[in-house]
This record gives C-alpha cells, structure tokens and sequence, in this order.
C-alpha cells in the first residue's frame, strides 16, 4: 500500500463511519446509463441553469430592482444627464464600469436563450421517441411546468433593465392581463400597485425573478431528475436491451467525465457567445418612457411565437353589458397557449387513451414507426414556427424587401393551411421509411455491384444486413387498432357513442403501418 | 489748438459729426454681421435657374410637367422648396429608378452643382422650404447628444427603430436607415417630409433640436461596437437567430461528438 492510497483510505473511512455513505456510493456511482447524443440534451439545459444562476448572483451584487428616478452621470456619453429609473442606471453601471459587467450581463442573457432553446430540442427528443409513456408521465408534466415557467422566467429577466424595450414588452404583458374579460383591469391594477407603468412592479418582479422562480426551479429540476434516477434512463433497442434492463456505461467513471466536460463546453460555448455577440444593448433603447416605441420591438425567441399569434389576429372585439371583450388579445395572448400548453400535458395520457396502452415502456420508439405521433409533432412545430415566424414580420419584411402585410396574411392563411399539410406529409415519409426498412431486411443492402448473368442480364448483388440491424429494424411491435365495438355481446349499444367512435377513429389511424417482415416472410425469401 | 476748438463750434459740426457717426456704425454692423456664404451675383444666379430649368425639362417634366403642375404619377413641385430637391435628387432618390412602393435611395445621378442648379429653379417659381446652410448646420457646436436620443425615441424610433437602422411600414413601405445619411439631408427630410414621412416643422421641433437629433444621429454611427458583434442592432430576431444556429449547433455537435467518442 502506497502513502498516497493510505491517506485516501483513511479519509475515506473517516467520512463513511460518520455518514454511512460508502454503501450508497457505491451502489449508485455504478449506476448504468445509456449513451447516445440525443440523451445529453437535457444535459444543455440543466448547465445553462447553473450558468444562470451563478452569472445572476454576479448581477443582483450591483443591480438596483428600483423605479426611483435618477440622473445619469455615468460613463456613457449619450444618456448623460437624462432621467431614468435606478433600475436602469444601475444596468448601466453594471455593463460600462462594473470590471467583466458586460461580459456577465451578455453570459447571463444568451444562457437564458439556450436554457429555453435546450428545453426545447430536448422535450423534442422526449416527444418523438415516447419517452413520456408509462411510467415518465410525471416527469413529462415536470418538465412542461418548466418550459411554460421559463417562459414567465426568462420574460422577467428582460423586462428588468426598465430600458424602452422592456417597457414595451410590460406594456403588452400588461395589455393581456387587462385582456381577461371583467377581472383584467382589476388584476393589472394589483399587479401594478396602480396605474401603468407605476414603481412597484419592477421591485415585485425582481424578487419573483430571482428568488421565487429560480426556488421552484431548483426543487422542480430535482425532482425531474431524482424521477430518471429512480426510473432509470429510457434506451433505444437493439440487441441485448429489454424492458428490464439498461445498456450503457457506469456513471463513475464513464459519465462523471463526460458530463463534467459537457458542463464546461456548455459554459465556454456561453462565455464565447457572451463575449463576441452583443446581446440586448440596453444602452441604445435608451431608458423607458410610455410616449416612446421602437420599431421592430420583439420579444426574446420563446415568446417570439406568442407576439406572431397576437399580430396576426384580426381587430374583433365585443361591447357586453359595459364591458370591452378584446378577441384580438384574448384569443392569441391567453386562449390559444392556455390549449397548446394543456394538450402538451396531458398527451401521455391521450395517446395512452387512443392506443389502450397501458403497460410500462423503457425502450424508445424510432420516430418512423408511430406516424401518428411523430407527424402530429411535425404538426405542432409547424404551428409554432409559422407564429414565430410571423412574430418576426417586420425585419423579415425589411430584410428580404418584402410587404409586412404580404408577411402576415401568409401567416394567417399558413398557421391554418401548413400543420395539417405538415401532418400528412410526415406521415407519408414516416410510412416510406417503414417500406424501406422493410425491403432492406428482406432484400438486404444494395452494393452497387452489377452482376451480368451467362444470359446477358444485369443484376445489382445485395448483401444481406447484419443481424444486429436487422434487429434493430424488426424490434418493435405494430400493435392493432383497438377493437371497440358499437353494440356490446348482447347487441346493446354501448354507451358514449361518439367518444368511442372518436376514439375507434384515431386509434385506426394510429396503428397504420407498412407491416414488418415477420420470420415466416424471411424463410419465404430464402427459398428464392 | 483754437482752429480746432473753432472748428468744433462751426455750424458745419453738428451735421458732419452725425454723418460720420452714422457711417462708423453701418460698417461696423455690415462688417460684424457679414456671412461666410458665398453669394452668388444676380447674373450667375439667372444662370443657375437657366441651368437648372434645362436640365428640369430634359429630366423631370416628364413626370412632373413641364410648368411642375405634376402628373399621375408624380406629384405637383410647387412650393416645395430648395430643401425637397436637394433631399430628393442628393440622395439618388430622382431622378426615380422604378415606381414600386417606395422610392429607394441610390447613387445620385446629377453632381452637386446640377443639384443646386435644379434646386435654384424650382425656388424661383414658388416659395418653399430652404437649403439649410453650413452655418445652420454646425451640430457638433450646437446639439446636444442625451437630448437628441431622446427626441429621436420619442419622434424617429417607431418607424426609424431605436438605434437609425430603419423599419417596415405597410404595404412594403419602409423607413430607411439613418445611418450614413449627409447631416444636410437629414434636416432636409425633417424640414420636408419625403414619402410617408411627416413634416417635422420647426415649431415641433426646433432647429437646435434638430441639430441634437443630428448629433446623436452621428454619434450612434460612430458608437464602436460595444459588447461585441451588433447583430444588425434591430433587436431579439437576430439574437434569436444566432443562439438556434450557431448556439445550439455547437452544443449538439459537442454532444454527438461525446457520445459517439466513447464507442
């Protein structure tokens, strides 16, 4: 024993008789977890956090949360001399005399980007793998609370600086809370403490912005992960993987490494983008004022979509009984993301209702062999992205020299006509990549090398695939469509008709594939 | 030291000390209220407008008449002044390339003096709007920059976007930036209101104001760029833009490179 190992020994076993954590550590530190790219996508957001959460302590140490006027006499020349609020005095101070200010306020900023942009592409992967069926439910609905919190989260944050473009973003929050039929004005007031823009909101939204929220965060990030330790992480098929096991490598040392390394990637990438791309220049909007707006004001990304649906709604509003329902806010600002954000928390359970499928999965579904989902996801993208796109519609215009009303009526006409075409597109590629999956494992992998026959014929030589392919092609199940019958064995008709003829319809579209060769199929071939 | 004292009690004194007087002050004033401007005598003047009305027939009476009373497509030149032609031809933006939503900005096509001769004639038939001379336009002396961002966010920012990069309107109408635009030509377009732009007259805003509007004008332009790459300074699109393609692409190029590494 050398004195290196000794000491480590002895420090070792000082810990453990005073926590008993050897056993733990040793069970869990071995504990297996698959590997693909796809899996590190939640690995992006859960580092942002931690960026954030370290590059926003730095700022709370000079940021005034404060309404209270002040007259610029800081370093930089243009606002010399003007009134502002403290909230942006201090936002400047941070980015042109705090040493590494601007650095932090730019880090802090494009992690937030990346945080939602994260979730994002890694509630994608979830999607269209299933991985959000039986038992990771809960998990899903965690992890949809997170997405809409970040929204709420991330839109705070921009709304601090108090400089004109976070003014106007509080002014249209301000609008869709005045939107709400008969209650509106009433909670804007109390959000306010008054009258808009008032001083009491930006103090309220800094203690929800750096204390209430980021406190949920952290308990709900917990959970969700505490969930895939418990549950265990999902895997793809193949050979040798089962409902009952996991394939991969040990945490220690195969992933404490990696994901250590992918943290610091995580955090260089940001540093890199806070340091070469300026991000919110506060200091060129200059500082909030009711009477002034800037064209082109746009909400960060993920709430880009948000802005696009509220303007291309048309100009409807209603006079009742002494009250102005506003359709043209009500409808895209709260109605439509109240329905998007329900259905993306609730489908496991929807889809586990159209499919009856009600058994445990830990294998992940390839994307092609549920059409039905995977064109349905297609669907909402599509969706999504025309809002976005539309949310854009004034630098699309400028920048491409296009008609800003050319933009928005594609918009309007496109978020009704797109998803569906998008839906029934996907599907078709989904069953095409089914056929070919199919041929490949009958036919086997074309070569390219032809082959003339003693006859003068041509033919291309196939090889057949690799055992572990074909596995991979053939591993999952194409369960039927539900078998719900109108009338019951007595030839009674059941009861809820059209929830089960609903339910019978999409169900039929569901199980629609390009059936998979089966043993039998293979023999036949060989006998060629 | 007497022909002095009986020249002072002459009668002749009294007149002849008050035309001397009288003399002293006109130099004087004419001396100290004297411009820089080169004026032009009334001959080379006559010949500028003959110049320019030459060069209006062979260029622009197509369009807007050969007495400026305008046409379908053109709009009437009286009254429009100096300022609306120097603004109009300086810029490149007549004479007009193509008749779509908007006339663009490009490479003039008449040389400074074309411009002024053009400009000279169509003052002489109407009264309108001035060229603002080098004197009126000395910002740098009498702007103020804070007050000039603040004028440009309350009368420019909507349309022409918080930092001069310019916006869309409707109908494939567009405010163009402000960025590298000649001091001149942005008072001009203040003082005349060209396309859908509106006139800023000098009882909205004052000249000094103007100049403040100038002043911040140019000191935007010449802001470094601080924090990095501007990204176009039009706000969140492109800041969007790049963390989903250059962001998120590094990150998942990283994670495909991890995962397939440890195979």
């Amino acid at each position: 024993m050398t004195a290196r190992e000794r000491v480590a020994g002895t420090v070792a076993n000082y810990v453990d008789e005073r926590t008993g954590a050897a056993k733990w550590m040793k069970k869990n530190l071995t504990k297996v977890f698959p590997d693909h790219w796809s899996f590190l996508l939640g690995e992006i957001v859960l580092y942002s956090f931690i960026i954030l959460l370290l590059s926003g302590t730095f700022l709370t140490f000079w940021y005034d949360p404060s309404q209270r006027e002040v007259i610029y006499d800081g370093s930089y020349v243009p606002l010399q001399g003007l009134h502002m609020s403290a909230a942006y005095a201090s936002t400047l101070h941070i980015s042109f005399e705090i040493r590494g200010g601007m650095l932090m306020r730019q880090i802090h900023h494009w992690a937030a980007l990346i945080f939602m942009a994260g979730m994002v592409v890694h509630l994608m992967r979830v999607y269209f793998t299933g991985a959000f069926r039986k038992p990771r439910e809960f998990n899903w609905i965690i992890g949809v609370g997170l997405l809409t919190l970040g929204i709420v989260e991330g839109f705070l944050g921009y709304s601090l600086p108090d400089d004109l473009l976070s003014g106007t973003g509080i002014r249209i929050a301000e609008a869709i809370i005045q939107a709400l039929p008969v209650v509106g004005s009433y909670l804007a007031f109390f959000a306010f403490g008054g009258a808009f823009p008032g001083e009491a909101f930006i103090p309220r939204i800094f203690t929800v912005h750096i204390l209430l929220l980021p406190g949920i965060f952290l308990a709900l990030i917990t959970v969700h992960l505490m969930l895939v330790w418990y549950q265990k992480h999902t895997q793809w098929p193949g050979p040798g993987r089962t409902e009952k096991n996991v394939v991969g490598y040990p945490l220690m040392p195969a992933y404490m490494a990696k994901a250590g390394g992918f943290f610091f990637i995580v955090f260089g990438v940001t540093a890199f983008l806070g340091a070469v791309a300026s991000i919110n220049p506060i200091w060129l909007y200059g500082p909030y004022n009711p009477g002034q707006v800037s064209a082109g004001s746009q909400p960060d990304w993920y709430m880009g979509w948000l802005d696009g649906l509220v303007r291309m709604a048309p100009p409807l509003e209603t006079y009742l009984f002494g009250y102005t329902i506003s359709w043209n806010i009500l409808i895209p600002g709260l109605i439509i993301p109240g329905i998007l954000f329900t259905g993306l928390a609730l489908y496991p359970f929807i889809e586990s209702w159209i499919t009856g499928d009600k058994r445990e999965h830990h294998l992940l579904d390839r994307p092609r062999n549920v059409p039905n989902r995977t064109a349905l996801g297609v669907m909402s993208l599509t969706f999504m992205l025309v809002a976005l796109i539309n949310g854009g519609n004034d630098i699309i215009a400028t920048t491409f020299s296009l008609s800003i009303n050319q933009v928005m009526w594609f918009s309007r006409i496109g978020i009704i006509i797109l998803p569906p075409i998008a839906f029934v597109i996907t599907k078709r590629i989904c069953l095409s990549l089914q056929r070919a999956d199919r041929e490949l494992v009958l036919h086997g992998r074309e070569t390219g090398r032809l082959l003339m026959l003693p006859h003068g014929e041509f033919v291309e030589v196939h090889e057949p695939i690799s055992p572990e392919l074909a596995w991979k092609l053939t591993a999952h199940e194409q369960a039927p469509a539900l078998a719900l019958e109108d009338v019951d064995a007595r030839g009674v008709r059941r009861a809820g008709g059209l929830k089960n003829k609903l339910r019978k319809r999409m169900s039929q579209a569901n199980a629609e594939s390009i059936a998979k060769p089966t043993a039998n199929d293979l023999k036949e071939i060989e006998h060629h | 030291m007497r022909k002095i004292s009986k020249l002072r009690r002459s009668a002749f004194a009294s007149p002849l000390l008050l035309v001397l007087a009288l003399f002293a002050i006109g130099t004087t004033f004419s001396v100290a209220s004297a411009t820089t401007k080169s004026e032009l005598s009334v001959e080379q003047r006559s010949a500028q407008i003959a110049e320019g009305k030459n060069i209006f027939l062979k260029g622009c009476s197509s369009c807007h008449g050969l007495n400026l009373e305008g046409s379908a497509i053109a709009p009437s030149l009286v009254g429009v002044g100096a300022a609306s032609v120097d603004f109009q031809v300086g810029t490149g933006r007549m004479p007009v390339a193509d008749l779509s939503q908007q006339i663009a900005r490009k490479e003039p096509i008449y040389n400074e003096a074309q411009t002024a001769a053009l400009a000279a004639y169509v003052a002489s038939t109407s009264l309108g709007p001035e060229i603002p001379n080098e004197s009126m336009l000395n910002y740098e002396r009498d702007g103020n920059t804070a007050e000039g961002g603040t004028l440009f966010r309350t009368n420019c920012a909507m349309c022409h976007n918080f930092a001069g990069q310019g916006g869309a309107l409707t109908q494939g109408k567009y405010a163009p930036s402000v960025m590298g635009v000649e001091p001149k030509h942005i008072y001009e377009a203040m003082i005349t209101g060209p396309q859908a732009m509106p006139v800023f007259a000098d009882k909205t805003i004052t000249p000094a104001e103007k100049l403040s509007i100038i002043k911040w004008i140019k000191a935007a332009e010449n802001e470094p760029q601080l924090g990095g790459a501007a990204l176009g300074r039009v706000g969140p699109v492109t800041e969007g833009l790049l963390v989903w393609t250059l962001g998120l692409g590094l990150l998942i190029g990283v994670a495909v490179w991890l995962a397939t590494k440890a195979r």
